[in-house]
């Protein structure tokens, strides 16, 4: 596979998001996630970039680099898949999942498939566990998945089909998502789908059994 | 005890994150009110209300504020800590999702009150959902005037940045995610001084949960009797309930604190068919267990710290029988070890060799006495570590041993998933056990 | 002379009272809880405390119980306050139980390698196992293993199995020395220091990060696996590289010097020191000289036993008939110095004798024995940690004094200190000390300071190369006197400052004595037993005059001392004034080019077989004893002595104490001191089209002679580059990254050209490394013109 080079471009736009901070070294992070937008990775290249505008040290940026999850240091794949394991998620279904998923893909951690469709990764909680188990394509949410559902989901993004996220957008590539972590707002906020039942849950049955939370003095 | 949708009372429209919905709803008249009265009246009605920290600590929020020194002539920063990673926490990132003005607006009125001119949302990397949601409501706010230069008119200027994190939990802990919104590795910092003094780019710094900021618009707004009204003296107003696990109605539910387990419990629609409820954790995998006996203890601060545990985030995780607890304590170990920093030495050694032994046991390959080691190694661990990663770390096994040691003995012999086969424990027939 | 004494601490903290071990102990306020223990003689283990560094609690082996504290805490990050009780692992089963479960900790992943580990025998680690570690271990599942050793450089290495994390290294190298080239990298149990892909440790304090590593986990090339520490001698010596004076502690075995390290002195290097002082000293065993030589009549250096050498260089020095100068370098020890003058003006009755073996001038000399000489003192590394307000002339602190940068560096950090730098641009080590860089061209620095808004009580640091453009030293004084700040002048090598105090120069004798005063003749001849009328009365050549006057046969006989030809600032010239004369006498540790030349080569001492004493810029004497004694090396001052008897004169000086007994009989000079420079500038060249003006200094690494024998050393040199601004670089269509030439009608160098901002119509290269030998090849100096274009064809 070979890398993207890091255009001058993406030097402007590392530069505006450093602008972005009272500090610059704040920017880190985000200009990170999008030299790995840019590479697939965050590669030593990647962190020269970044050690030069924020005149830091290679060594300075690479503690950085490397003590986030987040950050590939080998070329991540179109899509990024992510299974959480940690406890919810593994009793509910997440150990199955995996297992579906490594022999269906014929990869593990932190591979990629040969055709460089898709980089998998186990993964921690998501912050989802009233969905669990949770899938993540390019870190959008896969909500309550089981393995029919799964199956479904990796056959339409070997063909290109549209996936919807439960909670996210249509599904693009890990490039786009990096995009948005560096900052930069694809405007897609509405892609999302309605708030689903787990989030609703508590309303609804508010709403069946007439609870309200006690009205202020003095408000109508 | 009821439910009190105030967060989430109007989730279910449509276009609930956008603004003329949260507008349509009443948002952003707390604002107009607040920017009205002074910073001090502000942190006022705060502390009045009781409100407490909505992240696991408990801490009262309108005291945190009032420790930011005034007139110091440094700027103030206020950081939202929205990195949502506590293993059963499921509640900021959703609030995030559906209704980011209420924290765009619970912010506004905490920085007028610490008198910060910057404010930074700190949302950890994985959920780009929430994040977009966030710089929307963000970009909307601008747009009308709510963020920027001279809000409302009242000479207060103030400018947010979201700012994606890069999966790390332990930039949870307020230091640590200052270090890490400072570009360098998510480290904690030695304390004194602390972030109120020194935060920030040395600044004083307040660091708020999301769901604690999200709460304040409606406690200016209603007063802080209002907020009292709902929970107890000690832990007054209302929460956002996150209940998950086998349960027919996983989800969020915002009750007044103090509504029982078991309340809660009907509400998530009990536990699924044919399924009894074996253990349960009501804030995080960093609190101790509990069992169906605790299961009428008030949700609150002061009455699960009596029972041995704590609310932490207030998201209880409920198992049924067919959890082997031998392999929910080894994933949390697993969890505990992945995100130690390394910073300090239990932490770092301690989870590392845990795990390393725990997960001989979820293989039915323990040794018996294997079981003393490991409680004595957890504490080694609590009480000693830099941060309270490495005492959360230390919790889940003797919490465990605690109810179910005779679990941990089998496991000397019987793998978890022969002890308790996953098909069972899995949710993937929603028909039940 | 006065000699510097330490300033007494006064210590105006308010102290507090604390109970610690049911002692009550009282310290100033702010004393952490691990150091107020340890006065009262309880060592609290610890791993990543330094009292250096800034306290992180990281290793938590320290921990202590506080009472009202559930929690044991970290008594390295605590300071005692009034009142407070603590009890450490002697009176607390809390505190013990802490300290030991971390010790398991820190054990469960570390090898049982200590029977091979460099560390073994002084591990911190090792020892504290003994005391708070458990006999058995509990640990049975698999240890965590690296591949090892890593090669952070080529001269320090990582065994990272071995770390405990601790981070002191890391600290050390942002915190203390600007370098984060180490970080600690990963997270979690896979945290490791470690370096990025493409650029290595290359720190010039990087040794220190072994001498602190509380483990085995860093070694240097140099000494790993060498030997060990239970097999070495060790004994406190002086650096001999720069004038920072640095405390040394020698390691030794089987008289060869295994290591050195940095030695604890709070006045000069506190912790620390550079790798120059640590690492250089493979020159001991590099071509030593060991026997006398004599050039026979047919032209053949032979071996000679030495009474026979001591003979052949009397006879030979008397045949000169009076024609005979003492060329020497900066090197030599405070009492070989002294002998040389001595036995200059009492054995050759001449006052030609220079140490300044590089760039000088005669506007020089009258600054050092008007403003150096006898003034020790005046400025203190304490003085310039608690500045206010410095200006740095023709001096790069990181690269020509290191300890001086570290102190300047260490004030930089409290933010006290402002720093301005007349130089032609922004160095990295200027960089790191905050300084505000006025942009100057070689030779415009007399206009510059003349110029500059200095204030009041200033400190101002001029460095050596000062000498190269004239006018600079005259403005100096000039504007110190106006602004009544302090003036110290920062000398590049150790035996220098020594030099001036005991008159190795034309115009002074010891003590700062004016040669052409009277009074200061007789003084002199008090101690000496002569009559001052016996003392020449003229001042005599520089170096460069005698280097002229041998050429044109004035000069007949040379007596050449400490000196690498390749330092002169002309060593064309030198050869050839070598070769132009009837008679040579060498002194020299080394065989190396000007061995051959002489007529007499004769072996003495290097510092490591003699005691001794460097006088640092500060004037502080930084006295030395004999590391290795079995060795018959004799010093230059035994050696003068025997050459002197053997011409007739009564001499003295047979030992070191006779010397110190006869230099502490000087005191101070209370006469008139040698009239201050008044010399105008003339400023900086004119030039035109591709001629610019050179700037250039030595970089603390580089190709010196005393850095020869220690390649792993030299792997760390900064890698040479051209300086050009943009704008000139542009007005010769020269490219950033492509190779350049810097020429003039000597020679030329190639080197790749780095643009950066700084003074246009200036290169700047260093003097001497690789290619870039600005002395022997171009035989320029600072402020000289030099063509550039497209070059490496």
């Amino acid at each position: 596979m070979s890398i993207k080079v890091i255009s001058e471009e993406d030097i402007k736009t590392l530069e505006t998001l450093a602008a972005k901070y009272p500090e610059r070294r704040s920017a880190l992070l985000p200009m990170l996630h999008y030299v790995q937008s840019i590479q697939g990775m965050v590669s030593p290249a990647g962190i020269q970039v970044c050690a030069q505008v924020l005149d830091l040290t290679p060594a300075e940026v690479a503690a950085v680099a490397t003590f986030y999850t987040m950050y590939k240091r080998f070329p991540m794949g179109k899509h990024h898949i992510g299974v959480c394991t940690n406890t919810m998620c593994a009793l509910l279904g997440g150990d199955e999942l995996w297992k579906e998923l490594t022999n269906t893909l014929g990869i593990g951690h932190d591979e990629t498939t040969a055709d460089g469709l898709f980089t998998l990764e186990r993964i921690e909680c998501q912050a989802a566990c009233t969905v669990a188990p949770v899938v993540t394509v390019n870190w959008e949410f896969m909500d309550s998945m089981n393995p029919k559902s799964l199956r479904e989901l990796i056959d339409k993004l070997k063909l290109g089909a549209p996936v919807q996220s439960t909670r996210g957008i249509k599904i693009t590539s890990i490039a786009e998502t990096g995009k948005v972590l560096a900052g930069i707002n694809d405007g897609k906020y509405e892609e999302s789908p309605l708030a689903d039942d787990s989030m609703l849950a508590g309303l609804r049955v508010a709403q069946e059994r007439k609870m309200k939370a006690p009205a202020a003095k003095g408000a109508q | 005890m009821a439910l009190t949708p105030v967060l989430t009372a109007h989730w279910d429209d449509p276009k609930s994150f956008e603004i003329e919905s949260y507008k349509k709803y009443g948002g952003y008249v707390a604002l107009k009110k607040a920017l009205k009265m002074t910073p001090d009246e502000v942190i006022g009605v705060v502390k009045d209300s009781g409100l407490r920290g909505r992240g696991g600590a408990g801490f009262p929020t309108g005291m945190k504020w009032s420790f930011v020194p005034q007139n110091d002539g440094k700027p103030h920063y206020l950081v939202v800590n929205a990195d949502e990673s506590e293993p059963g926490a499921c509640k900021d990132i959703p609030l995030m999702l559906a209704n980011p003005h209420s924290l765009i607006e619970g912010i506004i009125i905490a920085s007028y009150a610490i008198r910060a001119n910057h404010a930074f949302i700190y949302i950890r990397g994985e959920v780009p959902h929430a994040i977009r949601r966030v710089m929307n409501a963000v970009e909307q706010a601008v747009a009308d005037g709510l963020l920027g230069k001279n809000i409302q008119g009242s000479g207060f200027d103030l400018n947010i940045v979201v700012h994606a994190g890069a999966g790390a939990y332990i930039c949870g802990e307020e230091t640590a995610l200052l270090d890490s919104l400072e570009g360098r590795r998510g480290q904690p910092r030695l304390k004194p001084p602390f972030p109120a003094v020194a935060g920030l780019y040395a600044s004083p710094t307040v660091v708020n949960n999301v769901e604690t900021l999200a709460s304040v618009p409606s406690i200016v707004l209603n007063g802080a009797d209002w907020f009292k009204s709902m929970g107890t003296e000690k832990s007054p107003g209302f929460k956002l309930f996150a209940v998950s696990g086998h349960v027919n109605r996983p989800g969020i539910f915002e009750a007044a604190l103090g509504t029982p387990m078991s309340e809660l419990l009907d509400y998530a629609g009990g536990m699924r068919k044919g399924s009894k409820l074996k253990f349960w954790i009501p804030g995080g995998s960093s609190v101790p267990m509990l069992t169906p006996d605790h299961i009428d203890i008030p949700m609150t601060y002061e009455d699960l710290s009596a029972a041995g545990t704590m609310l932490g985030t207030g998201t209880p995780m409920m198992f049924d029988q067919t959890t082997s607890v031998v392999k929910a304590v080894t994933r949390w170990l697993e969890f505990y070890k992945h995100e130690s920093c390394g910073k300090c030495t239990p932490c770092r050694e301690g989870t590392f060799w845990i795990t390393g032994v725990l997960e001989k046991f979820e293989h039915g390959k323990g040794k018996e006495e294997e079981l003393a080691l490991i409680d004595d190694v957890c504490g080694q661990i609590a009480g000693r570590s830099f941060c309270a990663l490495g005492d959360a770390a230390a919790t889940p096994f003797p919490s465990a041993m605690k109810y179910f040691a005779d679990e941990f003995r089998e496991a000397t012999r019987i793998s978890a998933d022969a002890s308790f086969p996953p098909s069972a424990t899995t949710i993937f027939d929603k028909a039940g056990v | 002379m006065t000699l510097t004494s330490d300033n007494k601490q006064t210590n105006t903290k308010t102290l507090i009272t604390a109970t610690i071990d049911g002692i009550q102990v009282q310290v100033p306020k702010g004393t952490l809880i691990i150091r107020a223990a340890e006065r009262m003689g309880t060592f609290v283990p610890r791993f990543c405390d330094h009292p250096s560094l800034a306290p992180v609690a990281a290793c938590r082996m320290c921990l202590v119980e506080i009472e009202g504290m559930p929690k044991p805490q970290p008594s390295c990050a605590i300071p005692l306050t009034e009142g407070m009780v603590v009890k450490t692992q002697m009176t607390s089963e809390v505190a013990e139980k802490a300290q030991a479960g971390v010790m398991e900790f820190l054990l469960i992943n570390h090898p049982l390698d200590c029977p091979v580990c460099d560390k073994g025998g002084e591990c911190p680690l090792q020892n504290q196992a003994m005391t708070a570690g458990r006999a058995e271990s509990r640990f049975e599942i698999e240890k965590r293993t690296f591949p090892k050793p890593i090669e952070l450089s080529t001269e320090i290495l990582l065994d990272r199995e071995r770390c405990v994390e601790c981070a002191r290294c890391t600290r050390f190298s942002e915190e203390i020395a600007g370098d984060p080239f180490i970080e600690l990298l990963e997270r979690g149990a896979n945290q490791q220091v470690g370096i990025a892909t493409d650029e290595p440790f290359n720190s010039y304090f990087s040794g220190n990060t072994v001498q602190i590593c509380p483990v085995g986990a860093l070694t240097s090339s140099a000494y790993r696996f060498r030997a060990r520490p239970f097999d070495l001698v060790s004994v406190p010596t002086t650096c001999e590289h720069c004038a920072s004076g640095c405390s040394l502690r020698t390691d030794y075995r089987r008289e060869t010097v295994m290591r050195r390290l940095a030695w604890e002195d709070p006045a000069v290097n506190e912790d620390w020191n550079c790798d120059k002082g640590r690492f250089a000293f493979g020159y001991l065993k590099t071509n030593r000289l060991t026997q006398p030589k004599v050039r026979k009549k047919d032209g053949n250096q032979v071996d000679a036993l030495w009474p026979d050498a001591i003979d052949f260089a009397a006879k030979g020095l008397r045949e000169a008939n009076g024609k005979v100068a003492v060329l020497l370098g900066g090197r030599l020890t405070l009492e070989d110095a002294y002998a040389y003058s001595k036995f200059a003006r009492l054995a050759l009755s001449t006052n030609d004798i220079d140490f300044r073996n590089r760039v000088n001038s005669a506007e020089e000399l009258n600054f050092l024995a008007s403003a150096v000489a006898g003034d020790a003192g005046t400025v203190t590394y304490a003085d310039l940690e608690k500045a206010e307000n410095v200006v740095l002339v023709n001096f790069e602190p990181e690269e020509e004094s290191p300890i001086i940068f570290l102190r300047l560096r260490k004030a930089a950090a409290k933010g006290k200190i402002k720093v301005l730098a007349i130089a032609p641009y922004l160095s990295r080590g200027l960089e790191k000390i905050d300084a505000e860089v006025i942009a100057t061209k070689p030779g415009d620095e007399a206009k510059v300071l003349r110029g500059l808004k200095i204030a009041k009580n200033s400190i101002i640091l001029v460095g050596e190369r000062a000498a190269a453009t004239l006018g600079t030293l005259s403005a100096v004084i000039e504007v110190a006197e106006k602004t009544e700040s302090k003036l110290a002048w920062i000398p590049r090598r150790a035996g220098e400052r020594g030099a001036i105090e005991v008159g190795v120069l034309p115009n002074l004798l010891p003590g700062g004595r004016p040669v052409i005063d009277s009074g200061a003749r007789s003084e002199v001849g008090a101690i000496w037993g002569v009559n001052g009328s016996d003392i020449p009365s003229k001042p005599g050549r520089t170096h460069s005059e005698i280097v002229q006057a041998a050429l044109n046969g004035e000069i007949k006989a040379l007596i050449i001392a400490g000196l690498d030809v390749l330092d002169a600032p002309d060593p064309q010239a030198l050869s050839e004034a070598i070769n132009s004369v009837d008679f040579v006498v060498t002194l020299g540790i080394q065989e190396n080019s000007l061995t051959r030349y002489a007529n007499v080569s004769l072996p003495v001492a290097p510092v490591t077989e003699k005691s001794g004493t460097f006088i640092n810029w500060e004037g502080r004497p930084r006295p030395f004893g004999r590391a290795i004694t079995s060795t018959n090396a004799l010093t230059d001052a035994r050696v003068l002595a025997m050459i002197a008897e053997s011409l007739g004169h009564d001499f003295g000086l047979q030992t070191i104490e006779e010397i110190r007994q006869e230099l502490s009989s000087f005191g101070t000079w209370m006469g008139t001191k040698v009239d201050k420079p008044k010399v105008d500038a003339i400023g900086a060249r004119n030039t035109s089209g591709n001629n610019v003006i050179l700037s250039t200094w030595n970089l603390l690494l580089d190709d010196g002679a005393l850095q020869k024998g220690e390649e792993h050393l030299a792997g760390t040199q900064r890698p040479v580059v051209a300086h050009l601004s943009e704008k000139t670089a542009q007005a010769q269509q020269l490219e950033n990254g492509e190779k350049i030439n810097i020429s003039n009608d000597r020679g030329s160098i190639t080197a790749k050209l780095e643009i950066i901002e700084m003074v246009n119509d200036v290169v700047w290269i260093p003097a001497n490394n690789h290619d870039s030998k600005v002395k022997s090849k171009l035989g320029a100096k600072e402020g000289d013109v030099v063509t550039i274009k497209k070059g490496g064809l």
